[in-house]
């Protein structure tokens, strides 16, 4: 089998550009899901029922759809809806974000339930109020053993973000295409597309083991 | 004179399970009552309505003539007037022992951080834990971090201070230092409630014990009295076990 070198070193401006794109669309989306999911996941540890219930409802619709639909959905609908055209870019963190907000807010909640419930009485106990509790006392021993799990969500949404090629989003996948489509092969631009992803989640898992191990 | 903590007609069910029926209590300032009775009598359930923990159904109850169910009570602040201490220690593993003292007299109290500092570290000698201040608890031994928790309750400078089983947890060999650190704070006048399996604490210390029993105040009165003497059958046969 002739492997052409050639063309991977060709491509390779557009390859850079686009793994460039594809860490940037990954970490915005992290963390605006991030943020979007403690909102999520404290609405859904509400004791009323008709609070709990729309967040509730909005992660069974993200956790229970496929991304590739959520994709479609959010780019050739809702984006068009508010800012009147469509933009790849905003739509593949839109849809992004939203998704990975369903799975941080059950890493959220199940952080902060797997704390003993003595740990909130004793601060309560001693006169803190319910968001001084979960400041000081709650959320930096639940954030702790939420790390292992955000870090898989993290790498995840990495690879889940080559979906987003579909609706022209110049990332990674998107220019592997463009290679395989101009040069009419296949080995080169997916092999290179995997080694580049294999790379990005590597090296993130190393630097979350390495976090884990320092806290 | 006023009381620290008066219940009045106290009841709590857990769905159709009557855990508390209409207790009736009074705590006098620097009184030390011990509540004894069999598990699942109620006891801790009453401990932990007297600052909320577990909200009442029916009933009042009073800290200094202040109503813990009226609208207007801020529960919160009510709260920091009463320490507890727990059977499961509960410190903040997360936390040096010195942090976990000043935490609440820092964020709750306000107060500045040499004074909570310096107001932390008195109490640890108190504890006799002075060379522990900058250790985690998860390197305390159990009578150690029960210490500390007391320690950490008295920076709030309660009025008044709960104990559930504090020494249940305990090697037999700690038990000891942690009874003789509530014994020094009930002879320097702390008003407390302690629940309790320790008889010779409770006739040691206590000003007047209360037997419990199925949700109800059995039999109370003064430790000498009520070991010796029972007028309960009941009470009688529950001493008998423990004696
Ligand atoms: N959160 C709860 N939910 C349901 N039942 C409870 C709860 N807490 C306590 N109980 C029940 O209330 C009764 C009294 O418990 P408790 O106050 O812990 O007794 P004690 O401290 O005297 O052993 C027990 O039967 C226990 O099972
Ligand atoms: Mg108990």
């Amino acid at each position: 089998m002739d492997f052409r070198f050639d063309i991977i070193i060709d491509y390779m401006p557009l390859i850079l550009r686009g793994t460039m794109l594809t860490i940037g669309i990954s970490i915005l989306s992290i963390i605006l899901g991030s943020i979007l999911g403690l909102g999520i996941g404290f609405g859904k540890m509400s004791s009323r029922w008709y609070i709990r219930w729309p967040f509730q409802s909005y992660i069974n619709f993200f956790r229970g759809t496929p991304l590739f639909v959520q994709i479609f959905i959010v780019h050739f609908g809702v984006i068009p809806a508010i800012i009147g055209r469509t933009d790849p870019f905003i739509a593949a963190i839109t849809a992004l974000s939203l998704n990975s907000a369903a799975y941080t807010a059950e890493i959220y909640r199940a952080g902060i339930q797997s704390i003993d419930k003595g740990q909130r009485e004793a601060a309560q106990s001693l006169g803190m109020t319910n968001v001084q509790a979960m400041r000081y006392v709650i959320l930096p021993q639940a954030i702790k053993r939420m790390i292992p799990a955000f870090g898989n969500e993290f790498i995840v949404l990495i690879k889940d973000s080559s979906l987003v090629a579909v609706i022209a989003a110049q990332e990674l996948m998107y220019w592997s295409q463009a290679m395989s489509g101009q040069y009419y092969r296949i080995w080169e631009p997916y092999l290179t597309a995997a080694l580049v992803y294999f790379i990005l989640t590597y090296s993130l898992s190393k630097l979350l083991n390495y976090i884990e191990r320092r806290m | 004179m006023q009381p620290i903590i008066e219940v009045k007609k106290l009841s709590k069910s857990f769905g159709s399970v009557t855990v508390l029926s209409e207790i009736d209590a009074r705590i006098m300032p620097q009184e030390v009552v011990v509540v004894i009775g069999p598990s699942g009598s109620g006891k801790s359930t009453f401990l932990r309505c007297l600052n909320l923990l577990e909200v009442p159904e029916h009933g009042d109850i009073s800290i200094e003539g202040q109503s813990l169910m009226d609208k207007n009570t801020n529960i919160t602040e009510m709260r920091a007037e009463v320490g507890m201490v727990f059977q499961q220690f509960n410190l903040f593993p997360h936390m040096k022992v010195l942090d976990n003292i000043t935490l609440a007299p820092l964020r709750v109290r306000k107060w500045a951080p040499d004074k909570a500092r310096a107001k932390a570290m008195e109490l640890l000698r108190k504890v006799g834990l002075e060379d522990k201040a900058n250790m985690y608890p998860a390197s305390l031994s159990g009578g150690q971090a029960q210490r500390v928790a007391i320690a950490r309750a008295l920076a709030m400078e309660p009025k008044v201070m709960l104990f559930d089983e504090p020494t249940s947890a305990l090697d037999p060999e700690m038990v000891g230092e942690v009874l003789t650190v509530m014994q020094d704070l009930a002879r320097e006048g702390m008003t407390m409630v302690v629940v309790t399996h320790e008889m010779g604490f409770a006739r040691e210390v206590g000003d007047r014990v209360i037997f419990m029993e199925g949700g109800s105040i059995v039999e109370e009165g003064p430790p000498d009295q009520l070991f010796s003497n029972p007028q309960q059958e009941r009470t009688r046969s529950f001493l008998s076990k423990v004696l």
